[in-house]
């Protein structure tokens, strides 16, 4: 899957996922190959996911995914860290 | 004729101020890339966010009822200047101000106006004034980013929905290219209907809608404000360093010009002084050999 996190001032991160989850508006999420197609909200918490080359953390402050053919955007207004 | 060193000293005053300008055209030309770097960098999120937008709202027509749009009887206005923080950048700042004087005094005559300056030369141009001004946020061209400027908005924003303000209106240079840049006076609240520009006609998917759309809506809909608000300053900033950088590349010409009138007149008094020397040498050995 392809997963791109974007804020307004720049692009934090873009390439291939096996897995993501996400701070679900209800609840923690996990995203899987071939989901249906998805819009969610975001509430404060950590995005995690797994490229070949391990898991990544990100808090994110808010924002919204959309995951659609297998390509997961993410649009977070601030990243933390 | 002008004094030689008089005329001596001006070139040296001409030729460091032209210098500077020159300095000063350069590092603007820099801080232009940059400033167009975060455009750039700007864009993915916006175009992303209006084709969410525009995919959310068109899996059901209709019920436009968001806060924002709501349409008022307007009594209280509140305009954003968006100037710079340093002048020399030919008539970028007072254009501004003019066009939000203007505006006061034309579209929105009898209102009552609160001015939100952004950049330091609005707030002394509207410090003298006595309308009443939210101060806070001038500063933000010293860290321009996405997080600062969300707090001007957000003021907007609130005050919108509180009631406090009936209509917002931002007032800025639109970056047009390095020489041009337009003012434009933009409505930002109640908000016009999202352009779709740039996103993908309706491609009717089913999306799983999670919490709900009207939440989504909720959400994403200040977002998008927000960015407008953004893309409004950045473009302001942009176009500051290219009026800049036109202003400094007139100045150096303009100081090149002078130089070289300079130059001319200097070597004339030179000529003439040589001349004059000879001359009373002559009228002084000729004084002597007629004794």
């Amino acid at each position: 899957m392809h997963l791109e996190i974007v804020t307004p001032d720049k692009k934090v991160f873009q390439g291939e996922v096996t897995e993501a989850s996400f701070p679900g508006a209800n609840g923690s999420f996990q995203v899987l190959k071939n989901h249906a197609p998805l819009v969610s909200a975001l509430s404060k918490g950590a995005i995690s996911y797994t490229t070949k080359d391990g898991r990544f953390n990100l808090v994110v402050d808010g924002g919204v995914v959309e995951v659609k053919d297998d390509h997961i955007i993410v649009l977070a207004e601030k990243v933390v860290g | 004729m002008a004094n030689l060193k008089e005329v001596k000293e001006r070139i040296t005053s001409v030729v460091s101020t032209q210098q500077i300008t020159k300095a000063m055209k350069m590092v603007s030309a820099a801080k232009l890339r940059r400033a167009q770097d975060k455009i750039v960098q700007m864009r993915p999120y916006s175009q992303k966010l209006t084709a969410i937008l525009n995919n959310v709202s068109a899996a059901s027509e209709g019920d436009d009822d968001v806060v924002y749009a709501q349409k008022r009887e307007v009594k209280n206005v509140l305009i954003v200047p968006v100037t710079s923080d340093k002048g020399l950048c030919g008539a970028f700042n007072s254009n501004i101000i003019k066009a939000t004087v203007a505006l006061i005094h034309n579209q929105l005559a009898g209102k009552h106006i609160t001015i939100l300056p952004l950049g330091k030369k609005a707030y002394e141009a509207f410090k003298k004034t006595d309308l009443p001004a939210v101060n806070q946020y001038y500063q933000i061209f010293a860290d321009l980013t996405f997080d600062n400027v969300r707090e001007a908005a957000l003021h907007a924003m609130n005050g919108f929905t509180s009631g406090s303000y009936d209509q917002v209106f931002l007032v800025f240079n639109e970056f047009k290219n390095v020489a041009t840049q337009f003012v434009v006076a933009e409505q930002f609240l109640p908000m016009q209907r999202l352009e779709a520009e740039g996103a993908e006609k309706v491609n009717e998917v089913e999306y799983l809608m999670e919490p709900s759309r009207e939440y989504i809506i909720e959400e994403l809909v200040p977002n998008a404000l927000k960015i407008q608000f953004y893309k409004a300053v950045l473009e302001s900033n942009a176009s500051e360093h290219g009026a800049r950088m036109t202003a400094m590349d007139k100045a150096t010409e303009n100081a090149g010009e002078l130089l070289k009138e300079l130059r001319l007149l200097y070597n004339r008094s030179r000529q003439a002084a040589i001349t004059n020397e000879i001359l009373e040498i002559v009228a002084g050995a000729n004084a002597l050999e007629g004794k």
